[in-house]
C-alpha cells in the first residue's frame, strides 16, 4: 500500500539540483586546476571555478535562510533510532530483496544513515571546502588580515584537496544510493517532481509481496 | 591600371619616407645645431668635435665623468662590491683589463688605453656616440673609442645633425656585447633598432617608438636602471612627473602595481615580476643569443697550424680558434629565480670552490620569504673560463692585442703566455697553473616585450611541469601536491567506486538468482 505525499518544497528542489550543477562543475573545473586533466585550461577553469563558488555561496545564503526559517534544519538531528536496521539493510537485506525498512515523510524526509551522511557534507566537508577555497582566493589579503604570520598555502591547499577527494567519495554513494529505489529512477523522480510514493505508514511489508 | 598601381607605389613611399624623417629629426628641440658657427668647420678628430661642444654645453663633460659609463667603476651600496667593467669579470672575453684599446672602442671616451688608470680629460668624452643622428658615428676596433677614419671625414655633418639619443645610439654598444650582435644580453641585439609591436611594444616603430631614454632616463646624465643594481621589485609605483624620482627604469613606474583588468593576475605581481610573463622568450628577435662559450676548447687549429672558424648550417659561428666553442638560441626559454636585485660578483681576488662547479661569475639573491623578491627571468650564460688550479682565482685573459703582440691570445693562440700577460698586467697573482672552470652568469630579462596575447598564459607556470618547476620556496597551484594525499584520495576514491560496482553487481546477481523479478 503505497499514498503519493509531498517530500520536496520547490525551493529544496530547485536548491538540490542547481547545488548539484555547481558542485560537479566546481568539481570538473577543481580537478583540471588540480591538473588531473586538461580540459578549457588552466585560467578558464580557475574563471569557472570561482564564478561557480560565488554562485554556491549565494545559493547557500538562501538555502540557511530558508532551513532556519522553516525549521528544516532539523531534519539534519542525527538519530541512533533504526540506524542499524538501515545499515543492516544496505549491507544484507537488500540483497534478499527485502523493502526499505525506513518509513519517510514529510517531516521526517531522511534515514539515519542520510541524516548522518547529510550532517558530514555540511558540518565537515562544506566548511572544510568553503574556508579554505576563500582563503584560497583571498591569499593575497593574508598580510592584511593577519593570516600571512601563521598560515601556510600548502595547508590551506592540500585540505581543500581532501575536502574535494571526501566530497567526490560522497558523491558517488549519494548517486548510487539514489538509484536503490523500488525502481531506480523512484527516488531520483522525486527529487524533480517533488512527489514520492511511500509505503503507508505502520506497514510491514516486504518486497513482491 | 598600372597608372593607379604606380600612384600607390609612389603614395606608399612618400608615407614611408614622411615615416622615417619623423623618425630620424627631433622637430622639438628649440636650438638647429647647423646654424652654430661653432660646429662649421672642419673638426680632424672626435675630441676636437667634444671641445667645440663643450664651448656652450660647459658643464656637460663634468656630468659624463661621473657616469658609470665614464668610469667603468660602480661601487653597489647593497653589496659593498666594486663593480663595474673595471672590476667584474664575465663569461665572454672575461676581463678588459689588459686588453684596453680593444674593449674601450666601446668607453664613451677617447684615447683610454690602459684600464689600470682612470680614464682622463673633458675633451675626451665622446658627445657623438650618443648623440649622432645620422647613424653614421663608427667607432674604430682597437683604438680605444676614436671614430673611424671613414667618419672622421664626416665630423662636421655628424656635429651638425647631433640630437637626442636613440635606439641606434645605444645599441652601437650595447647590442654587441660579446663581440657580436645579440650575443651577450639574450634581450639586446640589433632587431630592437627598427623593432615591430611584436618584437617590442613599447620600441615598436611604427607605434610608440620608445628610445631607450624614455625609460632608462635620467638626470645630468645619470642614466637610470643599471643591471648592476636591479630595482627587482619598485615599491614606489607611478612617478608622476615634477614630483617623484624621476626613475622610469621600471614597469611600475608608468604601469603601477595593478596594471592588468583581471584580480587574479593583479594579485601577481607583488612576487612575480612583470617581465616573467611578458618576456615569454630572449632573443625574440631572430637574431640569435649566445648561450654557451667554451674556452678550453680554444686554441685548435687545422693541420696546416691556421686558426679555424667553423660554422653551423644557419651561418652561427660555433667554433673558432681564437675563442673556443660556442651555442646559440633564438627565442630562448628563461630560467626562473627569486630575485631582490642584487648580485653578488665573483671577482678576481675572490677563491674559487673548483670542487663545486658551476662555478657563479654572478650570483643573484631572493627568496620567497623576502618581501622584496619577485621572480624574475633571466638568461643563463653557462661555459668554461680558465682559472688558477693552485690559487683558485678566475683569471685576467690577454685577449686581443696589436699584430706584433703573440702575448695576446688572438694573436698567438697560446693560453700560458695570455694567461701569463694577462694576470702580470692586472698585478693579479698567479701560479702560472690553469685549468678551466664551468661557470654561469645571469642576465636578467627586461627588454623585448612581448604583446599581451603573446604573454605567458597561467598554465605555462600552474602545471606539474611548468616554467617554474624549479623555483622553490613556495607553494604554487597546479604544481605543487601531496604524493601521500593524491594516494589516500584517490585510492578512497578507488575503494568507494569498487565498493558501489560491487554492491550493484552482487544485487542483480543474487536477486536473480532467487528469481526475484525486478532488480533495481
Amino acid at each position: 500500500m503505497y499514498r503519493n505525499i509531498q517530500l520536496y518544497t520547490r525551493f529544496e528542489r530547485l536548491w538540490h539540483w542547481s547545488q548539484a550543477g555547481l558542485i560537479i562543475s566546481m568539481g570538473v573545473s577543481g580537478l583540471e586546476i588540480h591538473q588531473v586533466y586538461h580540459l578549457v585550461g588552466f585560467e578558464a577553469a580557475v574563471d569557472y571555478h570561482t564564478t561557480a563558488a560565488w554562485a554556491l555561496i549565494g545559493l547557500w545564503a538562501f538555502a540557511i535562510f530558508w532551513h532556519v526559517t522553516t525549521g528544516q534544519w532539523k531534519q539534519y538531528v542525527p538519530t541512533r533510532q533504526k540506524l542499524r536496521t538501515v545499515a543492516q539493510f544496505y549491507v544484507i537485506d537488500i540483497f534478499h530483496g527485502k523493502a526499505h525498512p525506513y518509513e519517510r515523510s514529510a517531516r521526517s524526509k531522511l534515514n539515519p544513515l542520510q541524516r548522518l551522511a547529510y550532517l558530514a557534507f555540511k558540518l565537515v566537508m562544506a566548511p572544510m571546502l568553503w574556508i579554505s577555497g576563500l582563503l584560497y582566493m583571498f591569499y593575497n589579503q593574508w598580510p592584511e588580515w593577519g593570516l600571512a604570520s601563521f598560515l601556510d598555502l600548502s595547508v590551506v591547499a592540500l585540505t581543500h584537496v581532501t575536502g574535494a577527494l571526501l566530497l567526490i567519495t560522497f558523491l558517488i554513494i549519494h548517486v548510487y544510493m539514489a538509484t536503490l529505489g523500488r525502481t531506480p529512477l523512484q527516488h531520483i523522480k522525486a527529487m524533480i517532481t517533488g512527489y514520492e510514493e511511500v509505503e503507508a505508514p505502520n506497514r510491514q511489508r516486504t518486497r513482491g509481496e | 591600371m598600372p597608372r593607379v598601381l604606380a600612384f600607390l607605389i609612389l603614395a606608399c613611399c612618400m608615407i614611408l619616407a614622411a615615416a622615417s624623417a619623423s623618425a630620424t629629426n627631433d622637430f622639438s628641440s628649440t636650438a638647429d645645431h647647423a646654424k652654430f658657427k661653432e660646429l662649421q668647420k672642419v673638426f680632424a678628430s672626435g675630441p676636437e668635435v667634444t671641445k667645440a661642444c663643450l664651448s656652450c654645453h660647459t658643464e656637460a663633460s663634468k656630468q659624463l665623468h661621473k657616469t658609470t659609463h665614464w668610469t667603468w667603476e660602480f661601487e653597489n651600496p647593497r653589496t659593498g662590491q666594486k663593480l663595474g667593467k673595471r672590476h667584474i669579470m664575465n663569461s665572454f672575453c672575461g676581463s678588459p683589463l689588459s686588453n684596453g684599446p680593444w674593449c674601450t672602442t666601446c668607453h664613451i671616451g677617447y684615447g683610454w688605453e690602459d684600464l689600470r688608470k682612470d680614464p682622463v680629460g673633458e675633451e675626451n668624452v665622446d658627445c657623438l656616440v650618443c648623440h649622432d643622428t645620422t647613424r653614421r658615428y663608427r667607432k674604430q676596433e682597437g683604438a680605444a673609442g676614436h671614430p673611424t677614419r671613414d667618419t672622421v671625414a664626416q665630423l662636421t655633418e655628424i656635429a651638425q645633425k647631433v640630437g637626442k639619443t636613440n635606439r641606434h645610439n645605444c645599441g652601437s654598444c650595447h647590442f654587441h656585447g660579446g663581440g657580436v650582435n645579440g650575443a651577450k644580453h639574450g634581450d639586446l641585439d640589433n632587431s630592437l633598432i627598427s623593432p615591430t609591436f611584436y618584437l617590442d611594444v613599447h620600441m615598436d616603430e611604427m607605434g610608440l617608438n620608445f628610445p631607450c631614454a624614455r625609460c632608462h632616463m635620467g638626470r645630468s646624465h645619470q642614466v637610470q636602471g643599471s643591471r648592476y643594481a636591479t630595482m627587482a621589485r619598485d615599491r614606489h609605483g607611478i612617478d608622476v612627473p615634477g614630483r617623484d624620482d624621476g626613475s622610469r627604469a621600471s614597469c611600475e613606474s608608468c604601469h603601477g602595481w595593478m596594471p592588468h583588468g583581471k584580480t587574479k593576475l593583479n594579485d601577481h605581481v607583488d612576487r612575480i615580476a612583470c617581465q616573467t610573463c611578458h618576456i615569454p622568450a630572449y632573443a625574440r628577435g631572430n637574431i640569435a643569443t649566445k648561450m654557451w662559450w667554451d674556452w678550453s676548447d680554444a686554441g685548435r687549429t687545422d693541420e696546416s697550424g691556421e686558426a679555424l672558424s667553423i660554422e653551423d648550417p644557419r651561418g652561427y659561428e660555433v667554433y673558432s680558434s681564437k675563442k673556443g666553442s660556442f651555442e646559440f638560441v633564438r627565442n630562448g626559454r628563461p630560467e626562473y629565480r627569486w630575485f631582490n636585485g642584487k648580485v653578488r660578483y665573483t671577482l678576481l681576488a675572490d677563491k674559487l670552490d673548483d670542487a663545486k662547479q658551476p662555478i657563479p661569475m654572478n650570483a643573484v639573491e631572493g627568496s620567497a620569504d623576502d618581501p622584496d623578491s619577485r621572480i624574475w627571468p633571466f638568461k643563463v650564460m653557462r661555459g668554461r673560463q680558465p682559472y688558477d688550479t693552485v690559487f683558485k682565482t678566475l683569471l685576467v685573459n690577454h685577449i686581443a692585442g696589436s699584430e706584433e703582440d703573440k702575448t695576446a691570445f688572438w694573436r698567438g693562440l697560446d693560453f700560458d703566455k695570455s694567461l701569463k700577460a694577462g694576470t702580470d698586467f692586472a698585478g693579479q697573482p698567479y701560479s702560472g697553473e690553469y685549468g678551466f672552470v664551468e661557470t654561469t652568469m645571469m642576465w636578467p630579462i627586461t627588454h623585448m616585450v612581448a604583446p599581451a596575447e603573446d604573454a605567458l598564459t597561467c598554465d605555462a607556470c600552474h602545471s606539474r611541469q611548468g616554467r617554474m618547476a624549479d623555483v622553490g620556496g613556495f607553494h604554487m597551484p597546479g604544481r605543487d601536491f601531496s604524493p601521500v594525499l593524491e594516494f589516500i584520495g584517490f585510492l578512497l576514491v578507488a575503494v568507494v567506486m569498487t565498493g558501489v560496482i560491487g554492491h550493484a553487481v552482487a544485487r542483480f546477481v543474487i536477486l536473480k538468482g532467487k528469481g526475484g523479478g525486478d532488480v533495481p
